[in-house]
């Protein structure tokens, strides 16, 4: 007998909503709303870091073409709020990139970047240290720890 | 047959279903290609006036059909996307043949619904002013997420051909070109 898609693809239609369902994004799925992995003070400490400059213009642009040279597709960018979005396919999933720029201090700007792949937050420090290397390169300056 | 293709399907349903999606390593970190990427999708016009040159980009999103989603003239960044058609008459053919072959043998393929049928396509567009100021440097890049007849996204990518890369700046330089004179 031939076996078709058209065969399974009932079965796993069905089996698929079950899991979807049952599974992780079910059960007090209302709690995701204010719902991190990580504690807040943690999580500021990995997505932020400062560096010495308080060109914020040149910051944002350099945060753009970094975000670029990253693959990421710029979606959005506010000068004044300091913000820019992006958004990247990779491995058929969406890996969408906020970047915040805001000044600390009169000499220095607070970059905080933050990601999401597919319906996880990133939260591995790993990832956030090899965007600000990128970021630092870029703009010649070193990307330092905050306390 | 039949009882190994299940646990199959439910396998991929699990991994599709998105808790079980581990994030990738070095997701954010510079590919050994990105330099290349970035000549790939970057053009230099000689121009002092960056905000015309996006202008002048904003004119080519538009003549491609774009509507423009969002624009900040001060960091250079100019974002349109259009929804087209995503049928392709080599998938509906192939997609044809495989319910015939499903009708023949007893019974049905959903392979019609699975059929690309439209796309969103954004474009974002970056200048820059060169180092001394004599130039204006821009980048583009496409991205494309197509739906299937069933609704379903059934694919997500960066668009990467470099024809496609060319035909937008050769559009570009003509639309320079107008602007300066005013047309």
């Amino acid at each position: 007998m031939r076996l078709s898609l058209g065969h399974i693809a009932p079965h796993g239609t069905m089996l698929c909503l079950l899991v979807l369902f049952a599974g992780c994004a079910g059960i007090g799925s209302r709690a995701q709303v204010l719902g991190t992995d990580e504690s807040q003070v943690k999580l500021r400490s990995i997505q932020t870091r400062a560096f010495d400059t308080a060109d914020k213009d040149k910051m944002l642009r350099t945060v753009i073409s970094t975000m670029q040279d990253l693959g990421f597709v710029i979606q959005r960018a506010d000068d004044e709020l300091g913000s820019v979005t992006g958004s990247k396919f990779l491995k058929n999933q969406v890996l969408n990139l906020t970047v915040t720029v805001r000044p600390r201090g009169g000499a220095q700007l607070l970059v905080r970047a933050n990601a999401q792949y597919g319906l996880v937050a990133v939260e591995d420090p790993e990832s956030y240290q090899d965007f600000f290397d990128a970021l630092g390169k870029a703009m010649f300056l070193t990307a330092q720890q905050v306390e | 047959m039949a009882v190994f293709q299940k646990p199959l399907s439910l396998l991929l349903c699990v991994v599709l279903s998105g808790c079980a999606t581990p994030i990738p390593k070095n997701i954010l970190k510079l590919s050994p290609d990105s330099l290349e990427e970035r000549q790939a999708q970057t053009r230099r016009y000689e121009s002092k006036d960056e905000k015309q040159v996006l202008l002048a980009c904003a004119g080519v999103l538009q003549d491609l059909g774009y509507t423009l989603d969002e624009s900040r003239t001060k960091l250079g960044v100019v974002v349109g996307s259009k929804d087209r058609t995503a049928v392709d008459a080599g998938q509906v053919a192939g997609a044809t043949v495989l319910v015939v072959l499903a009708a023949l043998a007893g019974s049905q393929s959903d392979a019609l619904n699975r059929i690309d049928d439209k796309q969103k396509i954004r474009a974002s567009v970056v200048t820059r002013p060169s180092a001394d100021g004599s130039e204006v440097l821009v980048r583009v890049t496409f991205q494309r997420i197509v739906w299937n007849r069933a609704g379903q996204i059934s694919r997500v990518e960066t668009v990467s051909d470099a024809e496609l890369y060319q035909g937008f700046f050769d559009r570009l330089s003509k639309s320079i070109f107008l602007e300066a004179q005013k047309i």
